[in-house]
């Protein structure tokens, strides 16, 4: 059984990321998830491999003693697609920012969610270029002042939620960079997905888009403004858990449990499994000031994968060919023969 | 009247018609029938990029030239002995490569009036008009005589009409003295399964074109064209150039021990590489149809990080899609085979039609100071042993390699002698072997220091984890942005790629080698080159298959000629290339830049005029 400690995964550098940068809690939920993910599944450190584009949070692999692979800009799908058909047995996590994996890479990360290939993709959400100091993202919001919108965006924001389900992803979770405990239960839950995983983590960008999710982070509110979904649980929300999810037959709605003739018996209980991807969609959807945001494994549900599909083919193949080495390939078919 | 049989010993036939009239189909049968029967061959496949024109214009031929022999045919010949012209527009476009004594054989019911004007014709007579009306010409109306043959059939009119190619195939079998064996086979082979109601009505056209041929007294002559017998013995396949680079590839992998991984975005003219490789998944080949050029290209390298022999293949766009990823893998040290086969450009230029105008791309195309190999093919059957040697390249000395195909190849077949896999070496990727000391970190950035080459740590590798990536980094793995440190990688990446020169065969002089003029070339060019030479008699004759790095002997080879005569399908590259790498020779250069192979004529011509000073 593998006995892995956070301090085996975590590498000889230090992480240069700006001071109070959410980065620096996603990388720490995830040196403590992979431990727990090494027991429960029996990996061996060599077993990882940790893959990312260009970004800040691009950097985190030279922040693991694992495997590491840090490719070029919007690209890190399609190099971790590449190591996972190659060797199914690697376990594969990727790290990308909100422009590297939904502008410059936003073919290769509805294509790998589409093909369900099973590596586990870290989207670090902050809403804003930090590296390049400050432009906006196609996640910001509608009306973003940045750099290179000094009068305010005019283009609507991707939710990756509803991109990733709209893909019919098999696995979409939502964690924020101060909720270490649950990044870290999300990570677990991804690692333990046999599929594309996608968890998409709301990230602070302390210089240029501080407070990027304050309006949910901030603890006056992170209660009232965000629901954590948990499997078999009540949707309950609130300081004390006063309020809930009721579908009215129409949609969901943000109720006050007690109120409006809405008892405990009504609010919805949260099935990640369940195969109808309408709910999941209305969950990943939700955003004030009507609707908390939806943390936690919003959806879990199982397909077959692309990468095991190569393998039983090429294994299928193999079994059925009579073309069994190189030479009999090149006496395949129409041949002549000089005397 | 009785027709003579005249023994010849080579021949060449052109067989043109509308894109949907199954030209390439009636084409490569013949070409197949042919090699079987033990000649000598090189075909050319011209067709356009739709994949319907325009029904009857000239925009809409599809041609296909196979050029057999005696013995061995270098090129796929410059003018043909027989045209087949299936209506107006298809002769249009392919009276121009008529020889004087050429026969012309047409399709009497698509020279309608309004056909004829389709095609551009101002008159009523095409052939005063295109003044070949002193070849002999054999108008025979094949829609008619296809449709009576097949009028028992069973199959609807419109399957009846399409099956006038092989009508006319058969025609040419008879004019050719080929036996229709191998035809029947393939068309049982074709529809057996799925449409076993054509097998019999597509084996009868056939088989009435033949005896129509050989009962009608128009038929002028036919001709033999006897394998002479000098062949070396061995057991022989026709091949065409993609599908041998696939072979090749696969036989990389064998040798080297690494699974084959492709990841290929669909492109003419070089999706055939694509194909082929997805059927050999009994060897072990992966194919990955990626969403886009980067994606092919990126999870090639991924799965290169991840120990598989990784393959990416491509046209010129496709390449230019590419190239940021090029560079990744060139900073990585990683191995990867690019094929780019190559066609005209620039953009979208001409998709199927072949050019050697890639080469500064495969060279320079990528930002930074990044070197990589370049290897070019020089024919459809040197295809197979390009791509292993790119492949061995690739992974014995840790790099990209590009390897250069071009349409003319891609799509051209010729006869091949099968190779024994005995007689390939083995492929020695430089793994890190054992296991480190306690404490002690894995260097991915250490080098041999002979080759220069780093080692390869494969995840799963216990102790050997570390990361690599397209930042610079010092030997130990670790990122640097110090100036002295960049300076020294870099320097070792192109020391590295430059000491490759070691490990590949020398330049050799065909032809006269005391000769003043030494004719220069690369590519697919090598066999128009190479006739040309013999023809000429008194030049030498120097052929590129490695570009970067040159040959060791490049420079020694080159400075005992006075005039070095360079000649590609390009603008001249390759001559710039060289007169770059040795200033002061005189290096000249003859280019074309038409889509078209070169023809031996052609190049007859610009040698004699360059003899002299």
């Amino acid at each position: 059984m593998a006995t892995l400690s956070v301090k085996d995964f975590k590498s000889d550098q230090t992480a240069r990321w700006c001071p109070g940068c959410g980065d620096h809690a996603v990388l720490a939920a995830l040196t403590r998830a992979l431990p727990k993910v090494s027991q429960a599944l029996d990996y061996q450190k060599e077993r990882y491999v940790v893959v990312s584009g260009i970004g800040c949070s691009s950097r985190l692999p030279y922040y693991m003693d694992t495997y590491g692979f840090h490719g070029i800009h919007g690209r890190a799908t399609a190099i971790s697609t590449g190591i996972k058909v190659a060797n199914p047995w690697l376990t594969v996590w990727q790290v990308c920012g909100d422009g590297d994996a939904l502008a410059i890479g936003g073919n290769h990360f509805i294509h790998a969610i589409r093909r369900n290939i099973d590596i586990n993709i870290l989207l670090f959400n902050n809403r804003i270029y930090g590296l390049t100091k400050g432009q906006y993202s196609p996640t910001s919001k509608f009306g973003a002042i940045t750099k290179t919108s000094p009068y305010g965006t005019v283009e609507h924001p991707f939710n990756p939620g509803s991109l990733v389900l709209g893909a019919k992803g098999t696995f979409f979770a939502r964690g924020l960079d101060v909720e270490l405990a649950l990044n870290e239960e999300i990570m677990t839950a991804a690692a333990l997905h046999d599929g594309c995983s996608v968890m998409e983590i709301l990230t602070n960008c302390v210089i240029f888009n501080d407070g990027a999710h304050m309006d949910i982070s901030d603890t006056a509110v992170r209660a009232d403004s965000t629901i954590t979904l948990r499997a078999g649980q009540k949707m309950v929300f609130g300081a004390n858990g006063e309020k809930g999810l009721v579908y009215d037959g129409k949609k969901i709605r943000a109720v006050h449990i007690g109120e409006g003739g809405y008892t405990m018996d009504d609010i919805l209980v949260h099935d990640p499994h369940a195969d109808n991807i309408g709910l999941h969609m209305a969950l990943a959807d939700m955003k004030g000031p009507d609707y908390p945001v939806a943390l936690g494994v919003i959806r879990d549900v199982r397909d077959v994968t692309y990468d095991d599909g190569v393998r039983d083919q090429v294994k299928d193949v193999m079994k059925k060919s009579q073309i069994h080495c190189v030479d009999d390939l090149l006496r395949s078919g129409s041949t002549w023969e000089v005397k | 009247m009785q027709h003579k049989v005249i023994d010849v010993s080579d021949v060449v036939i052109r067989f043109a018609g509308d894109s949907g009239d199954g030209m390439q189909l009636t084409g490569s049968l013949f070409a197949d029938t042919s090699a079987i029967y033990g000649n000598g061959l090189s075909t050319f496949p011209d067709y356009p990029a739709e994949i319907r024109a325009p029904h009857g214009t000239v925009a809409g031929v599809s041609g296909f030239q196979v050029h057999i022999g005696s013995d061995h045919v270098a090129t796929p010949g410059d003018y043909c002995d027989m045209l087949v012209a299936m209506n107006p527009a298809a002769l249009k476009a392919n009276a121009k490569w008529c020889k004087r004594e050429a026969l012309i054989l047409v399709d009497e019911n698509a020279f309608d009036d309004a056909s004829i004007q389709k095609a551009g014709f101002k008159t009523e007579n095409p052939f005063v008009e295109l003044g070949v009306e002193d070849r002999s010409i054999l108008v025979c109306p094949i829609t008619t005589l296809t449709k009576e043959s097949l009028a028992e059939s069973g199959m609807d009119a419109k399957a009846i009409v399409r099956c006038k190619n092989m009508f006319t195939l058969g025609m040419a079998c008879f004019i050719y003295s080929r036996p229709l064996e191998h035809i029947n086979a393939y068309i049982e082979k074709k529809f057996g399964k799925k449409h076993p109601e054509f097998v019999e009505p597509n084996k009868k056209a056939v088989f009435d074109g033949f005896n129509y041929a050989a009962n009608i007294q128009a038929v002028p002559n036919t001709y033999r064209c006897e394998p002479s017998g000098a062949a070396a013995p061995g057991l022989y396949r026709n091949i065409s150039g993609n599908q041998a680079i696939a072979w090749g590839l696969l036989a990389a992998s064998e040798k080297s021990g690494l699974p084959l991984f492709c990841g290929s975005y669909p492109i003419t003219p070089a999706t055939a590489i694509l194909e082929e490789l997805a059927i050999h998944k009994s060897l072990g080949a992966k194919t990955l149809q990626a969403e886009d050029e980067i994606a092919g290209i990126c999870t090639a390298i991924g799965a290169s990080f991840a120990g598989d022999l990784a393959v990416t293949t491509t046209s010129g766009p496709g390449l230019a899609l590419k190239s940021e990823a090029l560079g990744l893998a060139v900073m990585t040290e990683l191995p990867l085979v690019v094929v780019d086969v190559q066609r005209g450009g620039p953009s979208t230029g001409l998709p199927t039609k072949t050019e050697q105008s890639d080469l500064n791309q495969a060279l320079f195309g990528r930002n930074g100071e990044c070197p990589m190999p370049v290897i070019a093919a020089h024919s459809p059957a040197h295809c197979f042993d390009a791509a292993f040697q790119a492949a061995r390249i690739a992974v014995e000395h840790m790099t990209p390699v590009m390897l250069l195909s071009e349409g003319f190849l891609g799509n051209g077949s010729e006869p091949w002698k099968i190779p024994s896999m005995s007689e390939y070496p083995a492929i020695k990727p430089p793994f890190v072997h054992g296991m480190l000391a306690e404490g002690e970190k894995f260097h991915p950035y250490d080098r041999d220091p002979e080759t220069l080459v780093r080692r390869w740590a494969i995840p799963g590798q216990k102790g050997f984890e570390h990361r690599v990536g397209g930042l610079e980094k010092t030997h130990e793995g670790v990122l640097s942005t110090d100036p002295v440190n960049h300076e020294t990688m870099v320097r070792e990446r192109a020391e590295k790629v430059a000491r490759i020169a070691n490990d590949i065969p020398a330049l050799e002089v065909l032809g006269k080698a005391d000769s003043e003029l030494l004719l220069v070339g690369w590519g697919g060019t090598y066999g128009h080159l190479l006739s040309a030479c013999q023809e000429c008699g008194d030049v030498a004759f120097a052929h590129f298959d490695y570009i970067n790095p040159l040959p060791a002997n490049t420079a020694e080879v080159l400075s005992h000629y006075k005039r070095i005569l360079v000649c590609e399908l390009n603008s001249g590259q390759f001559a710039a290339y060289l007169r770059s790498q040795f200033p002061g020779m005189d290096i000249r250069s003859y280019g074309k830049c038409q889509g078209q192979p070169f023809l031996v004529g052609e190049l007859v011509k610009v040698i004699n005029d360059n003899k002299e000073e």
